[in-house]
């Protein structure tokens, strides 16, 4: 018997980008990259960007080895920020980052209401504290990588 | 308030009980999620006996001062305990003195220290060797010591089963090796290093030898005369004692020679401000108000140690690494690392492709504790071409009906997984 936290963990979807991650690649013109370092358990992301002059993302994707939940949070992110600005991928992190420490307050959606719908799957991590840096490593090597540091850790 | 330390528990003679056993750790009884808590991350930090808790709480409550500084009746209690622990320590270990035995945090304070003091003895172009198993522990403050003096560290590598190569070994020594520092015990892996014979080969070299005990001195115990090395670092929170204290063994002929580590109170015999003296080891190297309570508590884990008997827990581990080896092994998908041909309780392992820290998420949910990560030793990691494993460790409570709801849990992340 699985109990519902643990389902609502590993939820189908998450699964699946864990098991065949989009985006994971190294793209030849990447502008940005950098790599996000989890200390305490050794898993590493590398986020690769290619950014406009108007600092907007033209394509992202990422390569590493991380366990299921990292994997399937840098697979859905890089899909899904590909065509925004920084600054929205910005008020979105927060958002999320949010959401996976469970102080999502719900309120307004600055227009990414499908976004958030879709990361809703990741928020089981709300019921595994040790869990949410899993989740937010890829978005922190992509604030790194935007801001253009090499590196970004959990810590 | 009682004078006598008495520091003794019952000596068992009968059968090996684990279930009386079981009855003597608090922390076994715990419920995690709703089940009954399966332990299995000893390596990690090894859970507390009530002897140990009731002695430190005793040492607290009716036996505490600070040590080797009053004149009055408390001060002297505490340092007769202090000091007590000491020559239990070295009794432990079969020194030849408790003057051999210095106190520090942790082991890794002791690899500090060595790495320093022992370290200020060498000079650019020196060489040390470590092994590829080693715990950050025994990595970090020699690269420390590297990147201040210039030495230089060579790495003794192990064959794909994690054995260490002693042949391999031996040709790194050479005339500028100037310690060998390799682990007793992996912790990763389990593997036992051929520690008598690394010393003949390094001594047959002129050269000291330093063993991380962290592991080894819960898993296989240690007679330092027998063993003949230099240095031996352990830790106490591993062998069911506190945390917060740990153990150096050093031969007199190196303590003696060492500088001071740490400065402070308690390590001077004279301080002006043109010049200080130092006073002898094992003073000299325990610099400020050392760790009182927790030496209490690691004389307590030593006795309770020793009344179970080290060579009965060695056996019981022995049997429940082979019954795991077994049932494990037997699992579809389940790949363990490190088959040593000596090895201790400590099982390292990969599942499917399901990632370590998903594992532990998932079987934490039936009760079942293991460790998920580089375990500090990401090198070795490196070395097998992977970045975690999970790892279950045992102790003396550990059950065969423990691994078993190892396995059951291990089926739930084939559930998720697929
Ligand atoms: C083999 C080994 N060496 C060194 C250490 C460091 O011990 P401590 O963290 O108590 O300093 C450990 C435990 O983490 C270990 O397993």
């Amino acid at each position: 018997m699985i109990d519902d936290d643990l389902r609502d963990l590993y939820q189908e979807v998450i699964l699946d980008h864990g098991k065949n991650p989009r985006n994971f690649r190294h793209p030849e013109d990447a502008s940005h990259e950098a790599l996000g370092n989890n200390p305490l358990c050794g898993d590493r992301l590398t986020v690769y960007l290619r950014l406009d002059e108007g600092r907007n993302i033209l394509d992202a994707a990422f390569e590493g080895k991380g366990c299921a939940i990292s994997i399937a949070s840098a697979s859905m992110m890089t899909d899904m920020v590909k065509g925004k600005s920084l600054a929205e991928v910005k008020k979105l992190f927060e958002r999320f980052h949010k959401m996976c420490t469970g102080d999502d307050d719900g309120g307004i959606a600055d227009g990414f209401e499908d976004e958030l719908e879709k990361l809703k799957v990741m928020s089981g991590v709300r019921q595994f504290p040790m869990r949410v840096k899993c989740a937010t490593l890829a978005w922190h090597a992509m604030n790194a990588a935007a801001e253009g540091e090499d590196a970004a850790t959990t810590e | 308030m009682t004078n006598v330390v008495n520091f003794t528990e019952p000596v068992r003679t009968d059968a090996f009980d684990v279930e009386a056993i079981r009855r003597d750790f608090p922390a076994l009884s715990l419920a995690v999620n709703g089940k009954p808590l399966v332990f299995l991350d000893s390596a990690a930090s090894a859970q507390k006996p009530r002897a140990v808790i009731d002695a430190m709480t005793r040492a607290y409550e009716s036996q505490y001062a600070n040590v080797h500084r009053g004149t009055y009746h408390l001060s002297q209690l505490a340092t007769e305990n202090y000091e007590n622990a000491r020559a239990k320590v070295a009794q432990f270990m079969n020194a030849t003195s408790p003057d051999e035995i210095v106190f520090t945090h942790s082991a890794t304070g002791a690899f500090n220290l060595v790495a320093h003091s022992f370290g200020s003895l060498l000079e650019e172009g020196d060489e040390i060797i470590v092994s590829v198993m080693e715990h950050h522990a025994n990595i970090v403050p020699w690269q420390l010591l590297r990147d201040r003096t210039g030495i230089e560290i060579k790495v003794a590598p192990i064959d794909d089963a994690g054995n260490f190569l002693i042949d391999e070994f031996e040709k790194l020594l050479g005339p500028k090796t100037k310690l060998v520092a390799v682990t007793h015990v992996s912790n990763v892996l389990g593997t036992v290093t051929p520690v008598k014979e690394i010393v003949r080969l390094a001594h047959g070299n002129g050269t000291p030898v330093l063993f991380d005990g962290a592991q080894g001195i819960v898993h296989e115990g240690v007679d330092v005369q027998d063993l003949d090395c230099d240095f031996y670092v352990w830790t106490g929170h591993k062998l069911y004692g506190p945390t917060g204290i740990g153990v150096l063994w050093g031969k007199p002929e190196w303590l003696e020679r060492m500088p001071p580590f740490e400065g402070g109170g308690d390590m001077i015999s004279l301080v002006t401000f043109e010049k200080t003296t130092y006073r002898e080891p094992p003073a000299r190297f325990e610099a400020g108000t050392p760790p009182i309570v927790e030496a209490v508590g690691l004389a307590a884990a030593i006795d309770y140690v020793t009344a179970v008997g080290l060579d009965r827990i060695a056996a019981h581990e022995k049997e429940l690494l082979d019954y795991a080896m077994l049932r494990l092994a037997g699992m579809d998908g389940l790949r363990i690392i490190g088959r040593a041909q000596q090895k201790a309780g400590i099982v390292s392992f990969e599942f499917g492709d399901v990632h370590a820290h998903d594992v532990a998420t998932i079987i934490d949910s039936a009760g079942v504790a293991v460790r998920a990560g580089h375990h500090c030793a990401q090198p070795l990691m490196e070395r097998f071409g992977v970045t975690s494993t999970s790892r279950a460790s045992f102790g003396m409570y550990t059950t065969r009906a423990e691994v078993d709801a190892l396995a059951v849990a291990l089926e739930k992340v084939r559930e998720i997984f697929g």
